[in-house]
């Protein structure tokens, strides 16, 4: 079974983020492998291990996202696809889509495994917009994958439980954070990661014409902002400042 | 008068209250189509046109229900193509995500999610969307036709105005090929004794509960208030509770009367789903948490110690 997991760098979620001239997000601070493709990076490997086949890593950024896909093949994916191009700097969720449908269509996969949303724009666009290009079914925040044969088995969560979905591969799902936890890359992984290959291309390659942008940003505002309280450290008084408010908020 | 659609979604034959939301802003931008597509419609169609809408598309093809994104994708781009629009609303929810994607994809248009607000501007539309970990707030103008927009849920005030919509038969025909991702049970776990959304008041632990041992003690409070608890991302993601509790972005809007988040530090994802409520109340060990900033009272201190503490004297007013 051929796989591939869409991989993204994003600004680690715990450190602080900062805007570039262009109101677009810097990437220059510590940048991570984003944390919910690390799961499906794990699930891929898992279902390589259950039923065979290569997990491929397919990312798009500048070149420095090469180490997002190092830390996924480190885990133990065999290889990755960088698409790397200045015009893809800021790029919206169609273009974005657009990118990787053209470098994952060259791969013919039988699975591509998405994270729900990327943890710096949470848009969770790209996902359903990948699936149309690539003429795949999708399932979407997928908790649960089975394959059996040329069918994929997922329990799909929604507000109240979740949903069995059945689709013919090639399929499109994307994954919640809790579908399996990441594994550690070992010492062996690390070291086999770096002669593992990393294919770099650019639009040129990929036959796309970038074209007029979707959406630009017209004006950037400081968010209304919830006007600060009182801060008070518990010294035996809060839960009569807790129960004052409460009062005050007629619910007892 | 620009051309409006409101894709108002349905869950198992019933009209999601995101749907009448979005009627509230759409018949502000111009004359209001709805499309209530699979079980429900036509009944659907009477309220959409109670909250405004003209003209209501309904088609009760079984496949809306059974089959993910794809019928709905087919139905919405052969309506387009006989009438366009000029902006398209749809809710930011898992279901209207999944078409709204796959339908901008196909007319490659583009769209702006997660969005506050939406507005006619110079002949266009602009939406309002958490920029910058939320600390900002960008505008967003969409550069192509249609306008596509995914409306964060509670952005709008559902409200009747009073109506009746021309309902028309959407005839499309969906073929074998787009019946691929087959809805075959559905499983309702836990069933929650107050509604998360509709909770007056709403207690959600995060990390800082220390792990799904210690969240009996928010149940305990909630069952003490009559409200519901809830849980971050964060916590939802580490298995402590299901992914039905999480509020957030990816998870439930909420604005209850009060909020009191738990052991939670206010990142934007789990923010933009509990702002609007009335008032918040932060109990966390750190004094500089963002969550602290936001909230009508913040306490420094052990939530372990300080949530049973509050669920006894509430207890004991209430006596």
């Amino acid at each position: 079974m051929k796989i591939v997991v869409t991989v993204k760098q994003v600004p680690d979620p715990n450190s602080t983020l900062t805007l570039e001239a262009d109101n677009t997000l810097s990437r220059e601070k510590e940048v991570v492998l984003d944390p919910g493709d690390e799961c499906g990076v794990e699930e891929g490997l898992q279902l390589k291990e259950a039923h065979g086949g290569e997990v491929i890593l397919v990312s798009m950024g500048p070149e420095r996202a090469k180490d997002a896909i190092r830390k996924g093949l480190s885990m133990g994916a065999d290889r990755g696809v960088l698409i790397t191009d200045p015009q893809l700097a800021g790029a919206d969720a169609l273009l974005t889509a657009r990118a990787l449908a053209a470098a994952i269509r060259a791969e013919a996969p039988d699975l591509v495994i998405c994270g729900t949303e990327s943890y710096d724009g949470s848009t969770g666009m790209v996902p359903p917009m990948l699936a149309e290009l690539l003429g795949m079914p999708q399932v979407s925040f997928a908790k649960k994958v089975e394959v059996d044969g040329s069918n994929v088995k997922v329990h799909r969560q929604t507000a109240d439980g979740y949903q069995v979905v059945e689709a013919p591969m090639p399929a499109l799902i994307t994954v919640t954070a809790g579908i399996a936890e990441p594994r550690y890359a070992s010492l062996k992984g690390i070291m086999a990661a770096r002669s593992k290959e990393i294919k770099q291309i650019g639009l040129g390659d990929l036959g796309i014409e970038k074209g007029e942008p979707a959406e630009t940003i017209e004006g950037l505002a400081d968010a209304e902002t919830r006007k600060a309280g009182s801060v008070i450290e518990d010294d035996g008084t809060a839960v009569d400042r807790i129960i004052q408010v409460l009062v005050e908020a007629k619910v007892v | 008068m620009a051309k409006v659609w409101v894709y108002a979604e349905l869950n198992q034959g019933t009209l999601t209250p995101a749907a009448l939301e979005l009627m509230a802003k759409a018949r502000e931008l111009g004359d209001v189509d709805a499309i209530a597509l699979g079980a429900g419609a036509k009944a659907a169609a009477a309220t959409l046109g109670k909250h405004g809408a003209k003209v209501v598309h309904v088609n009760e093809d079984a496949a809306f229900d059974d089959f993910i994104a794809e019928p709905a994708t087919d139905a919405l781009a052969s309506l387009h193509k006989e009438q366009p629009a000029d902006v398209i609303l749809f809710g930011f929810t898992p279901d209207s995500r999944d078409v709204a994607g796959r339908f901008a994809a196909r007319l490659e248009v583009g769209l702006i999610s997660n969005a506050g607000d939406v507005a006619a501007k110079d002949g266009g539309f602009v939406a309002k969307v958490p920029y910058f970990g939320g600390a900002k707030l960008a505008s967003m103008k969409a550069n192509k036709k249609p306008a596509i927009v995914l409306v964060r849920p509670k952005s709008f005030e559902a409200k009747e105005v009073g109506g009746t919509a021309e309902v028309k038969d959407l005839k499309v025909t969906i073929n074998a090929a787009s019946k691929r991702a087959h809805v075959t049970e559905r499983v309702v776990e836990a069933s929650e004794k107050v509604k998360l959304e509709e909770a007056r008041v709403v207690i959600s632990g995060g990390r800082g509960m220390g792990g799904p041992d210690n969240f009996p003690l928010l149940e305990d409070l909630a069952t003490a208030l009559g409200g519901a608890v809830g849980a971050s991302r964060a916590v939802v993601d580490a298995g402590w509770v299901p992914y039905s509790m999480q509020v957030g972005q990816t998870g439930k809007s909420v604005r209850p009367g009060v909020y009191i988040a738990v052991g939670i530090s206010g990142a934007m994802q789990h923010t933009v789903g509990m702002k609007a409520s009335k008032v918040i109340i932060a109990i966390n060990k750190d004094a500089e948490a963002p969550i602290m900033k936001m909230a009508d009272l913040g306490v420094v201190g052990d939530a372990l110690k300080i949530v049973p503490a509050l669920t006894a004297a509430v207890k004991a007013k209430k006596k």
